[in-house]
C-alpha cells in the first residue's frame, strides 16, 4: 500500500514538473493551445474547395438576345462571376493575368449556328489548378443546361438529353468542403501535440543530460513515462475538445455519431502519436534530429497520406499500400465517418483494432527504448 | 575587405560542419526531401483513377443494361455491387465500398422510347465531397457519351449546340502538373527553415553565440556566416527535387532555368531570413523549432499548395502577401506550365526581396540587442 503511496507521489512529483515547464516556457503554451486555435481559423476561413464566385470572362462578338439568354446560366450561377465582353483578346489577356479562370466563348453568328444546329460553345479553363479548373467545367455544363431547361419550356430543343442527372450528395447535402477539412484538422491537432511536442521535450532532456540524473533516482521507467506524458495527454485533450467545439458551433460541421466513441478513438490516436513521440526521442536523443524525423513520420504523413485533403482512393497502389502502416489514415476514415455518417461499426470496429494494436505496440517500444539507455 | 571575406569563409565552413557532421544529420537534410517529393508526387492529386460503384436498376431494361454498359466499358468506373432494393443502397456508401450508386427508375426505358426525359439517380458518399464532385463529373460524361449515341441510334438529330472545353498549359487537367512543382517550393521551405532556425538558437543555448558576439566578427558577418550555409543546402535540396520533379515525373517544362532558378535563390534568402530572426528571437532550441514549425504551417497552408488562394477570404488573402512559399509556387508553377520570363513574374520577386531585406536586417540588430 504505502509502495503504491509512494509510486503515485512520485508520479504527481514528475508532473509537477512537467507542468511548470509547459507553464513557464511559452512556445510549448503556443504549439498546445495556440497552434489548435490558429489551425482551426486557418482551416475553417481560409481553405476551402469549394469552387464559388469564379471570375470568368464570357466573350459574345455580336450580342443578341438570344445570346443574352445563353448566358444567363453564367450571369445568375452562384458559382461564377461572369464580365461578358466582345473581345477575345481581351479575355485572354485576363486569363493569362490569371484575372479570370475561365472563358466562355460563343461564335460570332450564334444565333444562325444553332437555328441551323450546330451552334458551339467553347469553355476555355486555365490548367496551372487543375482540381479547381475540372470543377469549373462542370459547372459551365450545368450553366448551360439551365439555358437548355428554359428553352424547353419554350419547346425548342437545345439540351443534350435525353437522360439528365439527378445528383444527390450524401452526408453533406450542402457540398461544403469544410466538412471533412475541419474534422480532419483534429489529427493534425493530435499529431502535433503528442508526437511532435513530446518527442522535442523528451529529447532535450536526453540532449542535456538530465534525463539519466533522472535515472539515479527512485523513479522507475514507466513512473517516468507516464508522468512525462500524462501533461501532455491533457494537452491534447484540450485541443480535441477545442477543435469539436469549433468544428459544431463555429462552421455547423454535423456530428452523427456518438460523443463516446468520438473520444475514445481520439484517446487512442493520441496514445499513438505520445508513443511515436517517445520512442523517437528515446532512439536519437538529439532535438533536431528528433524534430526532423516526427515531421517526416508523423505529421507530413497526417497531412498528405491520411485521406484528410487528398482522398487515398486517388493514390497509386504502392502509396496506398504505405499509408496501411500510417495510424492517420485510420483516424482520418474514422473521424469522417463519426461526424458525417454516424456510428457505422462495420468501419470504426477494423479500423479501431488496428489502432489499438499499434498503441500497444508503440507504447511498449517506447518502454523498451527508454528503458535500455539506464544500463 | 579581405579579412572579412576570410572570417565570413571560416565561420561558413564551421556552420557547415555543425550542420552536416552527425551521419544522421546528414541523412535527415537530402533522404527526406527525395522521400517526400516521390511520396507526395503520388500522394498530392485530386484526379481518381478508379470510382468503384454500386447499381440499383429498377428498371432491366434493354436501354438501361446499355447505359451501365458505358460505365463498365470506361477505364474509371468499377462495379461492386447490383441492388435489387433501395434500402440497400445505404450498406456500400456507408462502409465506403463505393464512391457512387446510380438509380435507374423503373420506366427509364419508357420515357426514353416516347422522346421524354428520362433521370438517373447518382448518389454520392459526400464524406470527402471534393471526391464525390469529381466523380459526379465523370459520371456525367459518361452520360453525355451515352445520350449521343442513344440520338444517332434513334435517329435523332444532333443537338444544336455543342459545347466544346479545353484547358490552357494542361490540357488533361492532371493535377500533378502543378502540384510537383509547388513541392519544389514547399519542401525546401520546411527544411531550410528549420536548419537557419536552429543556427541562432544552438549556438544560444550552448553558450557560443556570447563567445561569437566577443570576436572580431561584426552582425552582419555573423549573418552571412549563418544565411550562406542554409543558401547552399537549400539550393542543393531544391535541386534534387527538381532533379526528381524532371526525371522521375517528367513534368513538361516550358521556361527556363535561368527564370526558376534566381526566382527559387530569392525565395530561399526569404524563407532563411525568417528562420534567422526566429532563431535570433528564441532562447533555446526547442522554442526555435516549435517557432519555426508554427509559421511553417500557416504559410504552407495559405501558400494555394492544397486549395487556391482566391478562395480566401480577402483578410487572408492580404496576410498571404507576407508569405514567401505563396510567391514561389506561383513562380515554379508559372515557369513550368506557362513558360514565362522574369519580366512577368516581377510582381512575385519584389514581395521576397523585402521579406528578406526586413528579416535579415530585423535579425543581424537583434544579434546585438539580446544577450541573454
Amino acid at each position: 500500500m504505502s509502495a503504491l503511496i509512494a509510486k503515485l507521489r512520485r508520479i504527481l512529483a514528475l508532473m509537477r514538473k512537467e507542468g511548470y515547464q509547459i507553464l513557464r516556457d511559452p512556445s510549448s503554451i503556443a504549439l498546445g493551445i495556440v497552434m489548435p486555435v490558429m489551425l482551426i481559423l486557418l482551416f475553417g476561413y481560409g481553405l476551402s474547395l469549394d469552387v464559388k464566385n469564379v471570375p470568368i470572362a464570357v466573350v459574345a462578338e455580336e450580342p443578341s438576345p438570344l445570346v443574352t439568354q445563353a448566358i444567363s446560366g453564367f450571369r445568375l450561377s452562384p458559382y461564377f462571376d461572369a464580365h461578358v465582353m466582345t473581345s477575345m483578346a481581351e479575355a485572354q489577356q485576363l486569363m493569362l493575368a490569371r484575372k479570370v479562370d475561365g472563358i466562355v466563348v460563343l461564335q460570332s453568328d450564334f444565333a444562325r449556328h444553332l437555328s441551323m444546329g450546330d451552334a458551339e460553345v467553347e469553355v476555355l479553363v486555365h490548367g496551372a489548378d487543375a482540381n479547381r479548373a475540372r470543377i469549373i467545367e462542370a459547372y459551365a455544363q450545368g450553366a448551360l443546361a439551365q439555358w437548355a431547361v428554359i428553352r424547353d419550356d419554350e419547346g425548342q430543343d437545345v439540351a443534350n438529353g435525353p437522360v439528365g442527372i439527378e445528383a444527390r450528395l450524401w452526408f453533406n447535402s450542402a457540398d461544403d468542403s469544410h466538412y471533412f477539412l475541419v474534422p480532419g484538422l483534429i489529427v493534425l491537432v493530435m499529431t502535433l501535440i503528442g508526437a511532435f511536442l513530446t518527442t522535442m521535450v523528451v529529447a532535450r532532456e536526453w540532449e542535456r543530460g538530465t534525463l539519466e540524473a533522472l535515472f539515479v533516482t527512485p523513479v522507475r521507467t514507466d513512473e517516468f513515462l507516464l508522468g512525462k506524458t500524462l501533461p501532455y495527454f491533457l494537452m491534447g485533450m484540450i485541443g480535441l475538445m477545442l477543435c469539436f467545439l469549433a468544428s459544431r458551433f463555429l462552421f455547423h460541421v454535423p456530428f452523427r455519431g456518438s460523443m463516446l466513441l468520438f473520444v475514445g478513438i481520439s484517446t487512442l490516436y493520441l496514445l499513438i502519436a505520445l508513443g511515436i513521440g517517445l520512442s523517437i526521442s528515446s532512439a536519437v536523443k538529439s532535438q533536431f534530429v528528433a524534430s526532423q524525423l516526427t515531421m517526416v513520420v508523423t505529421f507530413l504523413p497526417a497531412m498528405m497520406l491520411s485521406g484528410f485533403i487528398f482522398d487515398l482512393r486517388s493514390m497509386p497502389v504502392v502509396v496506398r499500400a504505405i499509408t496501411y502502416i500510417l495510424p492517420a489514415r485510420y483516424f482520418v476514415a474514422m473521424l469522417q465517418t463519426v461526424f458525417l455518417a454516424g456510428d457505422i461499426w462495420s468501419i470504426i470496429l477494423p479500423d479501431a483494432a488496428v489502432l489499438t494494436v499499434m498503441m500497444i505496440a508503440l507504447l511498449l517500444l517506447s518502454r523498451r527504448a527508454t528503458r535500455k539507455k539506464l544500463a | 575587405m579581405w579579412e572579412s571575406l576570410a572570417r565570413i569563409m571560416a565561420l561558413i565552413r564551421k556552420e557547415l560542419l555543425a550542420m552536416l557532421k552527425d551521419p544522421r544529420a546528414r541523412w535527415s537534410v537530402f533522404v527526406p526531401p527525395v522521400l517526400q517529393c516521390l511520396i507526395f508526387g503520388y500522394a498530392a492529386s485530386y484526379d481518381l483513377n478508379n470510382v468503384p460503384y454500386a447499381v440499383l436498376d429498377q428498371d432491366h431494361s434493354i436501354a438501361s443494361h446499355d447505359l451501365l454498359a458505358h460505365f463498365d466499358g470506361s477505364r474509371i468506373f468499377t462495379r461492386v455491387a447490383n441492388f435489387q432494393r433501395e434500402a440497400d443502397i445505404s450498406r456500400v456508401i456507408d462502409d465506403e465500398r463505393a464512391i457512387l450508386v446510380i438509380q435507374i427508375p423503373q420506366d427509364f426505358e419508357r420515357n426514353l422510347l416516347l422522346g421524354k426525359p428520362a433521370d438517373v439517380q447518382l448518389i454520392a458518399d459526400g464524406r470527402n465531397s471534393n471526391t464525390a464532385g469529381v466523380a459526379q463529373g465523370y459520371a456525367g460524361q459518361i452520360v453525355d457519351n451515352f445520350n449521343a449515341d442513344w440520338r444517332s441510334t434513334h435517329g435523332m438529330s444532333d443537338p444544336p449546340m455543342q459545347m466544346t472545353m479545353r484547358a490552357w498549359f494542361n490540357p488533361n487537367l492532371e493535377t500533378r502538373w502543378n502540384m510537383i512543382p509547388s513541392l519544389i517550393g514547399t519542401i525546401t521551405l520546411i527544411q531550410t527553415m528549420m536548419l537557419s532556425a536552429m543556427s541562432v538558437a544552438r549556438e544560444r543555448e550552448q553558450g557560443t553565440f556570447d563567445q561569437l558576439l566577443v570576436t572580431p566578427f561584426r552582425p552582419m558577418e555573423i549573418m552571412a556566416g549563418k544565411a550562406v550555409p542554409s543558401m547552399i543546402i537549400g539550393t542543393l535540396q531544391a535541386t534534387t527535387i527538381l532533379m526528381v520533379a524532371q526525371l522521375w515525373f517528367r513534368i513538361p517544362f516550358q521556361g527556363s532555368f535561368f527564370v526558376l532558378y534566381p526566382g527559387l535563390i530569392l525565395f530561399l534568402i526569404a524563407a532563411i531570413g525568417i528562420g534567422i530572426l526566429v532563431s535570433s528571437i528564441a532562447e533555446t532550441m526547442q522554442q526555435a523549432m516549435l517557432y519555426g514549425f508554427l509559421l511553417i504551417m500557416p504559410f504552407s497552408l495559405l501558400s494555394g499548395l492544397t486549395t487556391p488562394v482566391t478562395n480566401m477570404p480577402e483578410s487572408l488573402q492580404i496576410v498571404t502577401l507576407a508569405n514567401p512559399l505563396r510567391y514561389a509556387i506561383t513562380i515554379a508553377q508559372r515557369v513550368y506550365l506557362e513558360g514565362v520570363g522574369l519580366d512577368v513574374l516581377w510582381p512575385n520577386l519584389w514581395p521576397m526581396a523585402i521579406i528578406a531585406t526586413v528579416t535579415l536586417g530585423a535579425a543581424t540588430w537583434m544579434f546585438r540587442h539580446r544577450v541573454g
